[in-house]
């Protein structure tokens, strides 16, 4: 499904991936670790098409498209959905309208009418549900005065009504409390099928528990130094970063 | 003949109109004299800095229109909030149109300035309250003053509240090459008593049209006064618009200005609070593009104790338009304990678009609250990259962050209808269409 191929970028000259490969197939589920500053949340915006990051070599290929010359809003509708580690506030927009907004973006990109409008209701309602978020919250502005969980708990709500091929979740761990992290996860799961697939980029093991990965990656100075099972996941939290920034040295 | 001079003579023939023994005639004179000695405004003043009244006064304005103009309710209808009821006062090329107004005198007066300065009836009020807020030295208040003959007049006395809602709307038809308007209105909310007001200008043609328009406003103790500006004129419209409001004690006044249209805007509002806990709001949504300008100075004056003032501007500038914000407070010594709030906010989405935004504070009082604050930039780009990444393409996100930016300043108009109106131009001049209601 993804193929990232020798994947080089930086930003404002300063080289932050330095060849990256990686291949994730449908129904799979891989975990990217690594310390922080290794390039973790870059490869995810890369992925996602953020501009402020120049692709200077290699690509990124999904279903056998190259995403190079592809907006941001062109990857969500090909099926790439990037859940943010620090979700932006925008007052004045309710979550509701918001989704709505995005939901019927999507649909018209694929030539499709809009979603009636009691269809649409009852699928906030059913997903908001599933993710235990109160009703009042979605009448709300958009991630304003959101506690840490809320926002993300918010992405997961995004990610369930969007439905995308590809999610990658940006440390979607922090912040939360342990309940909010069973409840997020367990809504992972759930939108878990043979047709897609999950990359869980984490600093901790902890949301592994939960989310169990197929593949494990280490990123380290813009490089996957190493790839393994999940108990690769228990030997970082066993042992810490240092072994591996040791081994790359070499 | 510029148009000072041409204003300086027809004020004789003006004169010849009107009745010379009423007390107000001496009222006009005087102003005519500070006109005439001040002119119009020029740039070297600091309060005219950013604003230029030199080619609309190259312009050969028509001071007094023909008397027989005639417009059709279904040709002007949208114009009006036509889907609810409303007390009209309209105007057309400056002379009230029976035809599309409806007034009363059920309990309240909503009717005409021209009923008021001429029949005893209103003598007392107007002794009392005519001229007495606006300024006698601001040289185009004084112009206004001069030629003081029409415009909207609004009594509602103690306890009481119009049924509905009261639009001012003034037309310019274009039956004149160029046509100058100067209405006068006068409003006086007694105790206790509330009013909602939607003013508008709006000419019909692309005829020259220059409005310099005074409204006074009185609001007695806990009087409750909302006042909508709709501003989307024409490209060959300008507009001066004074509007000078005495308040008392307990009251609570707003003032809503959403400018999205005309050639040149000018917004003088000027708030005087005599009395104690009272709340003046001052709130702006201006969306611009063209050649377009707009320049809203507002001047609040705490005089006593315990009171609050909030200022919300926020603009968004395209093309080559010119915006300016200049907030005055002054909170005087005896004010203690005075709330004085004020935002503007810009973005410009033109690098040919200009914003001057300029706070003036002076601060007698040592226990005061004071808070302003200005902001010039571009749309965020972590936002945008946030609503792209959910499938938003990025001319609808920047919309949305557009209108989510104006938005929250819509949270306090009160009349639905008007709100879901102003909602609707707000996405016509952005250019888009959302995926939901607006």
């Amino acid at each position: 499904m993804l193929k990232i191929n020798d994947l080089h970028a930086s930003v404002e000259d300063k080289e932050i991936l330095k060849g990256i490969n990686l291949e994730v197939n449908a129904g799979e589920v891989h975990a990217i670790m690594g310390p922080n500053g290794s390039g973790k949340s870059t490869l995810a915006s890369v992925i996602a098409g953020k501009e402020e990051f120049e692709v200077t070599k290699g690509n990124v290929v999904l279903d056998g498209e190259d995403l190079e010359d592809d907006a941001p809003e062109d990857r969500a509708h090909k099926g790439v959905f990037l859940s943010f580690q620090y979700p932006v506030e925008i007052p004045g927009v309710s979550v509701t309208n918001f989704m709505k907004t995005a939901i019927n973006e999507s649909r018209k990109a694929k030539g499709l009418e809009d979603m009636p409008a009691n269809q649409m209701l009852k699928l906030i309602r059913e997903k908001a549900e599933m993710l235990e978020i109160d009703r009042k919250f979605l009448s709300r502005s958009l991630n304003e005065g959101f506690s840490g969980g809320e926002k993300k708990r918010n992405e997961i709500f995004q990610m369930a009504m969007l439905e995308p091929k590809l999610a990658i979740l940006d440390e979607t761990d922090s912040g939360l409390d342990i309940d909010a992290l069973r409840i997020v996860a367990n809504g992972v799961n759930k939108l878990k099928s043979k047709d897609n697939a999950v990359i869980v980029i984490t600093h901790y093991q902890r949301l592994l528990e939960y989310i169990v990965p197929d593949f494990v990656h280490v990123l380290h100075n813009g490089k996957i130094v190493k790839s393994g099972g999940k108990e690769l996941a228990l030997e970082l939290e066993a042992k810490g970063y240092d072994w591996i920034k040791q081994e790359s040295l070499v | 003949m510029d148009l000072k001079d041409k204003l300086v003579s027809s004020f004789m023939a003006f004169e010849n109109n009107v009745d010379v023994d009423h007390p107000v005639h001496d009222v006009r004179t005087e102003a005519m004299k500070n006109f005439e000695i001040k002119g119009f405004p020029s740039k070297k003043e600091e309060a005219w800095k950013y604003t230029s009244l030199n080619s609309l006064q190259k312009i050969d304005f028509s001071i007094f229109p023909k008397q027989d103009n005639a417009l059709d309710y279904k040709d002007v209808k949208k114009y009006f909030i036509h889907d609810i009821d409303t007390y009209k006062i309209v105007f057309i090329d400056g002379i009230f149109s029976s035809n599309l107004s409806e007034t009363t005198h059920d309990g309240v007066d909503i009717c005409l300035m021209s009923s008021a300065l001429t029949k005893p009836m209103y003598k007392q009020i107007i002794d009392v309250y005519f001229n007495k807020v606006a300024s006698k030295d601001e040289s185009l208040t004084t112009l206004n003053t001069a030629f003081s003959r029409e415009g909207a007049y609004i009594y509602i006395p103690k306890n009481k509240m119009p049924k509905k809602p009261v639009e001012i709307v003034h037309f310019a038809t274009g039956n004149e090459a160029s046509l100058m308007l100067q209405p006068r209105n006068l409003i006086i909310v007694e105790e206790n008593a509330e009013l909602q007001v939607i003013e508008r200008h709006q000419s019909l043609t692309s005829n020259e049209v220059l409005t310099n328009c005074v409204t006074e406003i009185f609001a007695a103790k806990s009087a409750n006064i909302d006042y909508y500006k709709v501003q989307n004129d024409v490209a060959t419209a300008s507009l001066i618009d004074n509007t000078y409001i005495n308040q008392k004690s307990k009251s609570f006044v707003n003032v809503h200005t959403f400018s999205f249209g005309g050639k040149l805007t000018r917004n003088n509002l000027n708030f005087y609070q005599n009395g104690e806990y009272m709340d003046s709001t001052m709130k702006g949504v201006t969306i611009l593009g063209e050649k377009q300008h707009v320049d809203h100075h507002t001047l609040v004056h705490h005089i006593e104790p315990n009171c609050e003032s909030h200022q919300d501007y926020k603009g968004i500038y395209g093309e080559n338009s010119t915006g300016v914000f200049n907030g005055k407070i002054i909170v005087d010594k005896i004010a203690q304990k005075t709330n004085a709030f004020q935002q503007n906010n810009n973005i410009l989405i033109s690098d040919k678009a200009t914003i001057n935004t300029k706070p003036q504070l002076e601060i007698f009082a040592d226990d005061v609250k004071c808070s302003h604050g200005c902001t010039i930039g571009q749309l965020d780009e972590d936002a945008m990259f946030y609503l792209q990444s959910r499938g938003i393409p990025e001319k609808e996100a920047r919309a949305l962050l557009m209108y989510a930016f104006a938005n929250n300043v819509l949270e306090s108009v009160r009349i639905p209808e008007l709100k879901a109106r102003i909602n609707k131009l707000i996405a016509k001049k952005l250019g888009v269409n959302l995926g939901f209601d607006l």
